[in-house]
């Protein structure tokens, strides 16, 4: 993976400086809040509804055991011994105290990491395929791009201060898995005709207030022009996106409202005299970070190993581990092994500071000492010897991260909800753990197959709600109660779709049957080998919409069981919603 | 007072800003060294243009290309930022110098703050009048937060990797592709 030279350290610790002397004058009040706020923002600190959330950016999800084990040792030292892996490939702490939070950054720069531009209105952590390098439907391997984009935008002057945040994701094999169609800039590196290398470039996709997928600007920009095309998007963006309204100021709306055609012009326009020149990227540069990326040293295996071969005829939970959890590797004789951080009864996403200790040996003994973060919430080890399978879930089962739930109903996507973030309607942790509890029969899971239950808390849909087979997002309905409107037919990847929302929304107590019935229309309906999207596509939304508000939804009160372990539910509960951010 | 140049200096030029009841047509624009809004220099071209110093200020919603062909004329273009988070000013800075080519002072005027200034020097602003609230001293602190940048602007034509000489690593291995 991609490692800092002198220039890098320097730029990073000269932030860390300049963040420290912003937290000293913002505790001796020469900084008002107001105007810390975007300071700290940008350095990935979010004050929530217990304490600050600090967001570390792990650029494109590569993380190395050392890395690894400095999060582990922020969690004991600064946080409360877990953290929380996001939908965007990053890492939170919840509870986080303002005044450490520069020792925490300097303790981050030691192993090459940071928090700079996980929040803001400004371009975030890029976003790419966690299966990058060792995919096999892969074309061009997009981490070097994506490296060579994050140092682009790293504290870009011009784009510091946008109309609103912006998402840039990059994908390099056949199938989509970094969701480019949902993202502000969305790029597929490819190859033409002639075998050059370049990007279609998607621009003004999104989900939130306004989901929408992405138009086609660019269907073959050369790689040598990917940092000055993009600088050209986002000056037209930054001079003529929306400032009234933050709900409308997103790139899509501007894209949408002026139409792609003829925000193509206007960045052709601007472009027209950055096209070639020193911001081009040069081949020098290119290899220089791409040998960074090259293959680890892999050693000559048969294809199929004898002795996992005979393993899962004898054990069955390992036999399901290899079916949901492995998945196949470029190089014979190795797999790609998901680490699945959705047990049943642990917040979706969460890890302990124990775990993150033990993850990190595992990739030193079992993969080269590298992982990777999904955008569903779960890690990777990318390059596993299939004679270490066996050794590898046994330890994994020890420490609570061997689920076989990967791409089941139980992998579900969700963000954190109302028990932390003041944007959210409603909670979502409590509630992928209690539909988790209603389904947790591995054997049905395993019958309804593939399936996607992506949930957020609120229109924000950070929890991807409504690119989810099924979509789940919390609303405001004024009364603070909590409320969840639930969409089917959404999906990722190359035929991405946004989801149709079927009806009025359901309490909390209600959602485990909604899953219920909707399982049970599918269930009903399916042709054989029939996944559930697939399903929803031919029959479309109405078989759904129609039996699940057939009758009425009853429960049974389990109301004030308490939903999650750190979190006091009053008997009355309301949402707490504070001021943005 | 006001930074210009990375210094502390004072200043004598005097920003005119409409009030209420006032015109960029019907508006006295006072003798001497004074910056006019864009309307004002607009409406009143004919004559503002015969006086001996010339300054003009963009809003964050006006366009720099309503001064193009004439950006000459002007000692001193201000460019206002309504509120720091406004970042439309970066662009518009930008465009002026790269685009319509104009070489004289440029000044970030309204909401500056010392932590936005490293950007706003980087975009083309040589001069900088903090919010008077702010001590002028600390803020100068602001042009110097960093001491390498990765990407061009207006204050380095040359992207990191085409300047220096970056560390790579022997690579070991089969590639990737």
């Amino acid at each position: 993976m991609y490692k800092y030279d002198v220039y890098d350290h320097q730029i990073v610790d000269e932030r860390v400086a300049q963040y420290r002397d912003q937290v000293r004058r913002r505790l001796s009040d020469e900084l008002t809040e107001d105007e810390f706020r975007p300071l700290r923002l940008q350095n990935g600190l979010y004050m929530q509804i217990h304490a600050y959330m600090l967001r570390i950016a792990v650029p494109y999800g590569l993380v190395s055991s050392a890395q690894m084990r400095m999060f582990a040792h922020i969690a004991r030292k600064y946080d409360r011994g877990y953290g929380h892996f996001t939908t965007r490939q990053n890492l939170q702490f919840n509870w986080i105290k303002l005044e450490e939070t520069p020792d925490i950054l300097a303790d981050l720069a030691t192993v090459e990491m940071h928090g700079i531009q996980t929040s803001g209105n400004c371009i975030r952590n890029i976003t790419s395929d966690e299966y990058a390098g060792v995919a096999a439907d892969e074309i061009i391997d997009p981490r070097p791009y994506a490296e060579i984009l994050r140092q682009w935008s790293t504290f870009h002057p011009e784009f510091a201060y946008l109309p609103r945040k912006f998402k840039i994701a990059i994908n390099g094999a056949a199938e989509d898995r970094a969701a480019i169609a949902v993202h502000d800039i969305g790029l597929s590196v490819l190859k033409n005709e002639q075998g050059e290398i370049g990007f279609r470039v998607l621009v003004g996709g999104g989900t939130a207030r306004t989901p929408i997928i992405g138009s086609e600007i660019c269907d073959f920009l050369p790689w040598q022009h990917m940092l000055t095309y993009i600088e050209s998007i986002m000056r037209v963006y930054n001079q003529y996106g929306r400032r009234d309204n933050m709900y409308k100021s997103r790139i899509k709306i501007l894209v949408k409202a002026i139409g792609i055609e003829e925000f193509k012009r206007q960045v052709e326009a601007d472009w027209a005299d950055i096209k070639n020149g020193p911001g081009t990227l040069t081949v020098e540069e290119l290899n220089r970070v791409a040998a960074y990326f090259t293959a680890p040293v892999y050693e000559t295996l048969p294809a199929n190993d004898p002795g996992v071969a005979l393993y899962k005829t004898e054990n069955k939970a390992f036999a399901n581990w290899l079916q949901r959890n492995v998945k196949p590797h470029k190089i014979p004789g190795y797999a790609v092994v998901v680490l699945s951080l959705k047990k049943t009864g642990i917040a979706p996403g969460d890890a302990s500071a124990e775990q993150m200790d033990v993850v990190a040996d595992l990739a030193d003994r079992f993969s080269f000492g590298e992982l990777r973060v999904t955008h569903k919430q779960n890690l990777v080890l990318a390059d596993v010897k299939q004679s270490d399978l066996i050794s590898l879930w046994k330890e994994a089962a020890e420490h609570g991260m061997a689920s076989p739930n990967i791409g089941l109903l139980t992998d579900i996507i969700c963000c954190p909800g109302a028990d932390f973030c003041t944007l959210a309607f409603a909670r979502s942790i409590p509630l992928a753990k209690m539909i988790a509890e209603r389904f947790d029969n591995l054997d049905f899971q395993h019958d309804i197959g593939e399936i996607e239950l992506n949930m957020s808390g609120c229109v924000n849909a950070c929890g991807h709600n409504h690119v989810g087979h099924i979509g789940v997002i919390g609303v405001d309905k004024k009364d603070g109660g909590e409320w969840y409107q639930v969409s089917v037919g959404g999906a990722q990847g190359n035929d991405a779709a946004i989801g149709k929302i079927i009806g009025p929304s359901f309490n909390f107590q209600q959602m485990p049957e909604v899953i219920d019935r909707l399982l049970h229309v599918y269930v009903r309906e399916r042709l054989e080998e029939e996944l559930f999207i697939e399903t929803v596509n031919r029959i479309g939304v109405t078989p759904f919409k129609e039996y699940v508000y057939a009758t009425p939804i009853n429960v049974e009160d389990t109301v004030d069981k308490d939903a999650y372990g750190f979190i006091e539910k009053p008997d009355n509960y309301t949402v707490q919603r504070k001021s943005r951010f | 007072m006001i930074i210009k140049n990375k210094a502390v200096v004072s200043d004598d030029w005097t920003i005119l800003r409409l009030s209420e009841n006032e015109t960029p047509e019907s508006v006295t624009v006072p003798v001497g060294k004074i910056i006019v809004p864009l309307k004002v220099w607009q409406a009143q071209r004919a004559t503002l243009q015969n006086r001996a110093e010339r300054g003009v200020w963009l809003a964050s919603n006006e366009r720099p290309e309503e001064l193009k062909g004439e950006v000459e004329k002007f000692d001193v273009i201000a460019v206002d930022f309504p509120k720091f988070a406004d970042g439309r000013g970066y662009s518009i800075a930008y465009n002026l110098r790269a685009r319509l080519g104009y070489v004289g002072e440029l000044r970030a005027i309204g909401d500056v703050l010392r932590d936005q200034m490293f950007y706003m020097q980087r975009v083309g602003f040589d001069a900088f009048a903090p919010r008077p609230d702010k001590n002028i001293h600390d803020a100068l602190k602001g042009l110097t937060d960093f001491s390498e940048t990765y990407q061009t602007s207006l204050d380095q034509k040359l992207p990191l990797f085409r300047r220096v000489k970056r560390d790579g690593i022997a690579t070991a291995g089969s590639t990737n592709e």
